[in-house]
This record gives C-alpha cells, sequence and structure tokens, in this order.
C-alpha cells in the first residue's frame, strides 16, 4: 500500500498524481489519510484524483501535534501494510516524518524531488549540498517514508467517475505533555512567488522597509512579477512575510528573469534561484559571491541603479 | 538543569566545486566545521544553564578527528563532550541510535537541543528521531525560548504564524538561526577549554548493536552553475543600466 499525508489540499493533490503513479508500478493501493474533520467531500475529491482509499480519522487531538499524529500515523501504516508512505514537506510533515520513521525503525528521505521504482526497490532523488549536487538513494528498510515539498508533482485531472473506499475511523492518541498556548497568524501578502514569471528579490542592501518600494516599482515593469527577499529581512527583521522568502530555508523560485538587489549570494540564498532562467544581480560590492552566480550584473548602488533602471526599462517598452 | 547538545560536523558547503570531468563534487581537503544552527544550539544552552544553573553536554556522532572541531564549542562555554565516532555512511536511523546510547550513558538530562536542520544536508531528522526514541514532546523550529524551572516555553517560527508551546521537562527543542547570535571564544576560553573533557565512547559501547542503514546513497551528481557573468562596472549608472536594459530586451524579456 502507497499511503499519503499532507495538511494542505493543493499539496495532497499533487502527492496523490504521483502517490497514483507509484501504486500502480507497486501494483498496490493508494490511500489517502484526513485528519481530524469528517470531511467527506474532501475525501470524495481525493478519490477523484486518485485515491483508492481514504481514512477520514477522528480523534481526540486539537492541533497538529508531532508526537500524536505519529500515533496516528504509526497505526494506520501497520493495519494497511503500507510500505510507501508520502508525507506533505511543509513544517508540520517535516518534523512529523522523522518522527514517524523513527518509530518505525525505518528510512526517511526529505524533500525528495523525484521517485521510481526501480526491480521493486524505492529510488529517490533529492538536493544536497544547498543544491550543488543530487543525492540518488535507495529505501533499504521495510517502510520508507518520503517528505515531498509543494510543486515537485502535478495533480492528476479529477476524475469524477472514480469509486474508492471512505473509511471512517475514530483513533485515541496518548497526549503529548506539551501544550499550545498561543497561535499568532502572520501577516499574508497573498503572494506566489513559486509561480512568478519576475521576481525582484530585496536583500540587507536596502537600508528601510519603506524602500522596498523601488522594488516594486521594478516589478511594477513586467507581468507575472512578484517581490521575493533574502532570509534576514523575512526571518530577522520582518520586513516582509516568510511568503517572499526564497532559499534553502525557504521557497524555490524558477522564473524567466529573477533580480537579486542589495543581495549577497550566500549559498543558501543561490539554493532557492538556482533554476531562475536569467539572473541579474544588482550590489555595491565587485566582490559579491552573488556576481558569480549572475548572469548579467551592475556593480553600484540601488539607491542610484533602481531608478534609473526603472525609467530606462519603461522608455525602452515605448 | 542538565541540557544536551547534539551537534554535528560538517564541511563547508560554501567551498564544495564541481569536478568537470567526473560531475562529482569535490569534498577532500575541505574545511570543518560545526553546523551552524548547532552553534545557535549551543549558545541558548550556555544562556539556560548561566541563568539556571546546571551543565552543557555537547553529544555528537561523527568523525574520529572531530575532537578539534567539538573544542570550539568547549570554548564557547560547554562543559563536557562524548563524541561517538563514525566514519561510515551518515544514515539517520544509524545516527539517531547511536545518539540515544550516548544520551542514556549521560545519566539524567532535562533539555535536549539540536538546530534545525544541518547546513549540509537540511533534512531536520535527527531531532525529531531523537525525541521519538526517548519518547519525549519535541518543539521545533524555536525562535525564542524561556527555561523555568518546571517547564519550558517555546515560540515556533512555522513562516505563517508563530505557535507558543510550553512543555514540562524533559524535552527536546530544535531551533532556528534567528534564536541569538552564538558567541566568538577569546583566546583565553580557547586555552580554558583544552583542559575540559571530551569522552569517546566506541558505537559498540553505546548500542549492543549497530542497525545497519536504512538509506543507501546510490549516486551523487553535480549541478552546474554555469551563468553568463556579465558584469557592468567602473562605467556611470546611466551606461550600466542602458547596457543592462539592451541584453534583457535582446533575451527578450522587455
Ligand atoms: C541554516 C540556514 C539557512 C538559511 N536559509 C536561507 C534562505 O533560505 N534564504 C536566504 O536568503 N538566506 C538563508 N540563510 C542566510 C544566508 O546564509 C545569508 O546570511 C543571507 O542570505 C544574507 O542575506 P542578504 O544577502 O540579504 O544580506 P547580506 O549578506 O548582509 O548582504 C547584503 C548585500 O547588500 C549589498 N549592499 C549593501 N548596500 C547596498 C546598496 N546601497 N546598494 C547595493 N548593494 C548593497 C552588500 O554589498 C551585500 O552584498 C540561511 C542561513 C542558514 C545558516
Amino acid at each position: 500500500m502507497v499511503l499519503a499525508y499532507a495538511g494542505k489540499k493543493q499539496l495532497m493533490l499533487e502527492m496523490l498524481g504521483k502517490g497514483r503513479e507509484l501504486a500502480n508500478e507497486l501494483e498496490k493501493e493508494l490511500t489517502a489519510v484526513i485528519v481530524g474533520d469528517e470531511n467527506h467531500a474532501l475525501a470524495e475529491e481525493y478519490i477523484q484524483y486518485g485515491a483508492d482509499k481514504v481514512f477520514l480519522i477522528r480523534t481526540n487531538q486539537e492541533m497538529f501535534k508531532a508526537e500524536e499524529y505519529t500515533q496516528i500515523l504509526t497505526g494506520l501504516i501497520e493495519e494497511s501494510e503500507s510500505e510507501l508512505v508520502l508525507i506533505g514537506s511543509n513544517k508540520d510533515g517535516k518534523e512529523l516524518a522523522p518522527r514517524l520513521a523513527a518509530k518505525l525503525k525505518a528510512g526517511c528521505v526529505s524533500e525528495c524531488t523525484d521517485i521510481h521504482i526501480d526491480d521493486g526497490d524505492i529510488i529517490t532523488e533529492r538536493t544536497i549540498f544547498s543544491g550543488k549536487a543530487v543525492a540518488k538513494e535507495k529505501i533499504n528498510s521495510k517502510q520508507g517514508i518520503i517528505t515531498v515539498p509543494s510543486k515537485t508533482f502535478d495533480p492528476l485531472d479529477a476524475d469524477t467517475g472514480r469509486n474508492g473506499d471512505i473509511i471512517e475511523k475514530e483513533i485515541m492518541v496518548d497526549p503529548s505533555r506539551s501544550k499550545i498556548i498561543d497561535v499568532k497568524e502572520m501577516e499574508h501578502s497573498g503572494v506566489n512567488v513559486e509561480d512568478a514569471e519576475v521576481i525582484v528579490s530585496c536583500g540587507r542592501g536596502f537600508d528601510n522597509r519603506e524602500d522596498i518600494e523601488l522594488a516594486e516599482n521594478l516589478a511594477a515593469q513586467f507581468k507575472g512579477r512578484a517581490i521575493g527577499c533574502s532570509r534576514p529581512i523575512s526571518a530577522d527583521l520582518n520586513w516582509l512575510p516568510e511568503e517572499h522568502w526564497v532559499g534553502l530555508s525557504g521557497h524555490k523560485v524558477k522564473p524567466r528573469v529573477y533580480f537579486a538587489v542589495g543581495i549577497s549570494g550566500q549559498i543558501q540564498h543561490i539554493a532557492g534561484m538556482r533554476d531562475s532562467d536569467i539572473i541579474v544581480a544588482i550590489n555595491k560590492d565587485p566582490d559579491a559571491l552573488i556576481f558569480d552566480n549572475a548572469d548579467y550584473g551592475i556593480v553600484g548602488d540601488l539607491y542610484k541603479v533602481l531608478p534609473e533602471l526603472i525609467d530606462a526599462i519603461e522608455n525602452a517598452k515605448t | 538543569m542538565n541540557i544536551i547538545v547534539c551537534a554535528k560536523q560538517i564541511v563547508n558547503v560554501t567551498d564544495i566545486r564541481i569536478d568537470k570531468k567526473t560531475n562529482k563534487p569535490v569534498l577532500q581537503g575541505l574545511d570543518n566545521k560545526i553546523s551552524d544552527i548547532d552553534k545557535n544550539a549551543v549558545e541558548e544552552a550556555i544562556r539556560v544553564r548561566d541563568e539556571k544553573g546546571g551543565k552543557v553536554t555537547i553529544i555528537m556522532v561523527g568523525p574520529s578527528e572531530a575532537t578539534e572541531t567539538v573544542k570550539e564549542l568547549l570554548a564557547m562555554g560547554a562543559d563536557e563532550a562524548l563524541l561517538i565516532p563514525w566514519d561510515q555512511d551518515y544514515d539517520y536511523h544509524v545516527v539517531s541510535e547511536l545518539l540515544i546510547g550516548g544520551i542514556k550513558k549521560l545519566g539524567d538530562y532535562d533539555i535536549i537541543l539540536c538546530g534545525e536542520a544541518s547546513l549540509d544536508l537540511f533534512s531536520g531528522q535527527i531531532g525529531p528521531r531523537v525525541a521519538e526514541l526517548l519518547d519525549i514532546p519535541q518543539i521545533t523550529y524555536a525562535q525564542e525560548i524561556g527555561a523555568d524551572d518546571e517547564k519550558v516555553v517555546g515560540d515556533r517560527n512555522l513562516g505563517d504564524s508563530i505557535v507558543t508551546v510550553e512543555s514540562s521537562y524533559p524535552v527536546l527543542i530544535t531551533v532556528t538561526k534567528e534564536i541569538n547570535e552564538p558567541r566568538l571564544p577569546s583566546l583565553m576560553d580557547i586555552l580554558g577549554a583544552a583542559n575540559k573533557p571530551i569522552e569517546i565512547l566506541e558505537a559498540d559501547d553505546v548500542v549492543s548493536e549497530v542497525s545497519s542503514p536504512t538509506v543507501e546513497t546510490i549516486d551523487i551528481t553535480g549541478v552546474s552553475m554555469d551563468r553568463k557573468n556579465i558584469i557592468y562596472e567602473e562605467m556611470p549608472v546611466g551606461e550600466a543600466v542602458s547596457k543592462l536594459v539592451e541584453s534583457l530586451g535582446k533575451e527578450g524579456v522587455i
């Protein structure tokens, strides 16, 4: 059996797309798991997108805690004799998968970019060394646990005629000793850097939050644009929400053009944008690493370069 | 308060080159260092110990010569270290079992700290695996922690939200790089650390049987990053800008 779990619907649909292919190759069933709400409509949808079976789990568990979800999934994996478990690689999934793997004494591969079956073996690919290399690995344990990042695989087209089983279950967990005492939602801008055609990305070279407007004005010259940023702009300074953060620990983007403005080009940033078609760097330090990773660059003060660049592009268009 | 920090030695990823002929990353001859976020974990451990008393113990599963990098953590202020030499493939299942074996030898503990992930492979598996094997709660991605006598509170950065979690002891916490600025030890600190104990226990001393790896590496291939590197410098801004716009025009993006 191939079992798939992600807390987010879109990611789950993508995983079901790949999961279907893997289940066919293994000649096994594909099972989706929904925890916590008795959402029959969602279960039906998962079947239309490729699942043979959906476990709808009722539980005493409230908000996500890896300790408790580990108990729920371990039971389901053992009962369904799943050999391949796909977990959505968001923050929850990334802390759940290894915990689950420890419980099952299983191999776990994080953030796979490809999965296939070779002679019955599960073979995975993932990037390592901040994007400098790709590791091809084989899972040798009875069960294999794999986390799948969003936008890695495509969902199937929905097939409204597909049939499948919805199985309701009640699983009570031993509550964790930990307690969630507060949840603060962060500001959202609703931007999706992963789909952008042109990204203007801001780094510590910007002196103030307000100055990001300069980047926005440059971006405004293009269609399908988005503002990106380096980790410190989001995580340290809180100038932009997490949705804009590009890099190893942020979003992986592949636009047609990526402008890196006031970004030094540390490898952890490069890891998130190295698949861009064209990289343009603007930095006042001629020795900045970003120039090694750029197709075009201007050595100069962004406060001088950006206004002129915006004007020049505007003129070029007319 | 007994605090254990799991630390990993890695190569400096920035210096990895891809051999043009074999298309493989070249790992020989690179500098070794402690994975960056593990230093944040050590810094946080020292901070909590200085406030609450107790001791900070470093545990590492890593190459035999890693005593050199472990000394840096002792110089920062950790009290003692345990190294379990391991020169074979780095399998998360095997390494976490060895860590557990070592942790059990160390005796009572209140907090186990890890970095969110190591900078070379960035999987973030060790923390949650260790927590499960010890059957204790995990507080991951902590960007701030406050330790009390009875409990610890951590602010978890999940990107779209900050979740504040409280737990009694013992607990495992993984930290993000934003939690603090790791201190740079002074020359005095480095000299002082020379006498701090680094215990070495072989794998066979900490587990009755070393498990076989659950994941096997079949192949590692380099990803090349060849770019045009056309840089406009040492010219007036206006000129550089028009050259860039011309190039972008030729690329068909304007
Ligand atoms: C575990 C881990 C994960 C990480 N993940 C990520 C990640 O996902 N994404 C990420 O971005 N980083 C990540 N980092 C951080 C990364 O290592 C760098 O610290 C970060 O990318 C630096 O951001 P920056 O380039 O904006 O700032 P800096 O390195 O401070 O660079 C600022 C640049 O701006 C230039 N500058 C200054 N003023 C001007 C001006 N007026 N005009 C033009 N240029 C100017 C400077 O020359 C400099 O090159 C991670 C680090 C770790 C340890």
